[in-house]
């Protein structure tokens, strides 16, 4: 048997059977990986803020506890907001595959108002809960509170920053694979809030403000 | 996308494209999109009411997070049980493990030190 019908028996053999080594994984699957990993990192970090606050849940120093302070009506238009930014990076995800800029550009835009008006009704929440004398420096309880629910607001943020940039390089140089990789890994940083914005709402909002 | 699906693995937040077209992975997003809302409205609403019997509430929101999140999860984010995302799902499940010892072990130690302790008014007077 020569070398060649080997290697060709040998490629056929890896082409039809899954799971066989095949080579090294391509770009895509080792950039998505390793954003993988960071964003599980990053979860790690958010479990540690989330658990400094649920420590700290009680220790108000006879200030004003999540009861009196909380609108959950704010919340939960914040939630929406999130949530349906989520849906609309999706429907992005899905234009910059197809390669269909003017879907992707409008998806994109959409996701960032709906983060915009996420980060307004934050920072307004902030200021007014500053202006009512509850800021961080208040309690231990507003100092977690303030940490925790900022950390996600600066995360936001940075998302808002690397979407523009997305649209604009997009715009510029069109869907090149490693554009087309940064937006994966963009989506994947998306989704990744809207995931711990649940346990925000939950762990801090809605059982912060119980009994 | 078209370079992921002759691979054994595929890239966290890739879907796989042998059986997908564009209308049915936006009705996949749409399920994903119904199930958050009715899940985050039900946390809502048990938050609120007084209809459900008052311990079971914190129970019960955490639960409707835990399952909210496995929507996102496998809806937005793609994360499956199939073969072609093992490593995903592995690396997902030691977050998991780190996040879940990092919570349960501070929650734990500090209610442990909150029940042996003297209250810290008590601790100071002795102090003085």
């Amino acid at each position: 048997m020569s070398t060649t019908a080997l290697t060709e028996a040998a490629m056929t053999q890896h082409g039809a059977a899954v799971g066989d080594w095949s080579g090294p994984a391509s770009k895509r699957i080792v950039t998505g990986y390793g954003f993988w990993i960071f964003i599980l990192s990053d979860i790690v970090l958010f479990s540690a803020l989330f658990a400094t606050f649920a420590v700290l849940l009680g220790q108000t120093a006879g200030g004003p506890s999540g009861r009196d302070l909380f609108d959950l009506r704010n919340v939960a238009i914040e939630t929406g907001f999130l949530l349906a930014s989520s849906f609309t990076c999706g429907m992005a995800s899905i234009a910059a595959d197809e390669r269909n800029a003017k879907w992707f550009q409008l998806a994109m835009a959409v996701t960032c108002a709906l983060g915009l008006g996420f980060l307004v009704l934050e920072v307004q929440e902030f200021v007014s809960l500053v202006a009512r004398g509850a800021g961080p420096t208040r309690s231990a309880f507003l100092s977690a509170f303030f940490t925790l629910v900022g950390c996600h607001g600066l995360h936001v943020s940075a998302g808002m920053l690397w979407l523009l940039t997305m649209m604009a390089q997009v715009f510029t140089k069109g869907f090149r694979p490693d554009i087309q990789r940064r937006i994966l890994c963009f989506a994947l940083f998306w989704h990744a809030l809207d995931i711990i914005w649940i346990a925000v709402f939950t762990i801090v909002y809605l059982l912060g403000s119980a009994k | 996308m078209s370079n992921a699906h002759h691979e054994a693995d595929i890239a966290p937040g890739d879907e796989q494209l042998d059986h997908g077209s564009v209308a049915e992975r936006i009705a996949g997003y749409l399920t994903g999109l119904g199930l958050a809302i009715l899940l985050t409205a039900t946390s809502f609403f048990v938050a609120g009411t007084n209809l459900v019997w008052e311990p079971s509430i914190p129970v019960a929101l955490v639960v409707l997070a835990i399952a909210q999140m496995g929507v996102h999860l496998v809806f937005f984010l793609h994360i499956t049980t199939g073969p072609d995302n093992t490593n995903n799902v592995l690396a997902l499940a030691f977050g998991v493990l780190i996040v879940i010892l990092l919570m349960g072990g501070s929650l734990w130690i500090m209610d442990n030190l909150n029940h042996n302790m003297m209250p810290m008014d008590q601790l100071m007077q002795m102090q003085r």
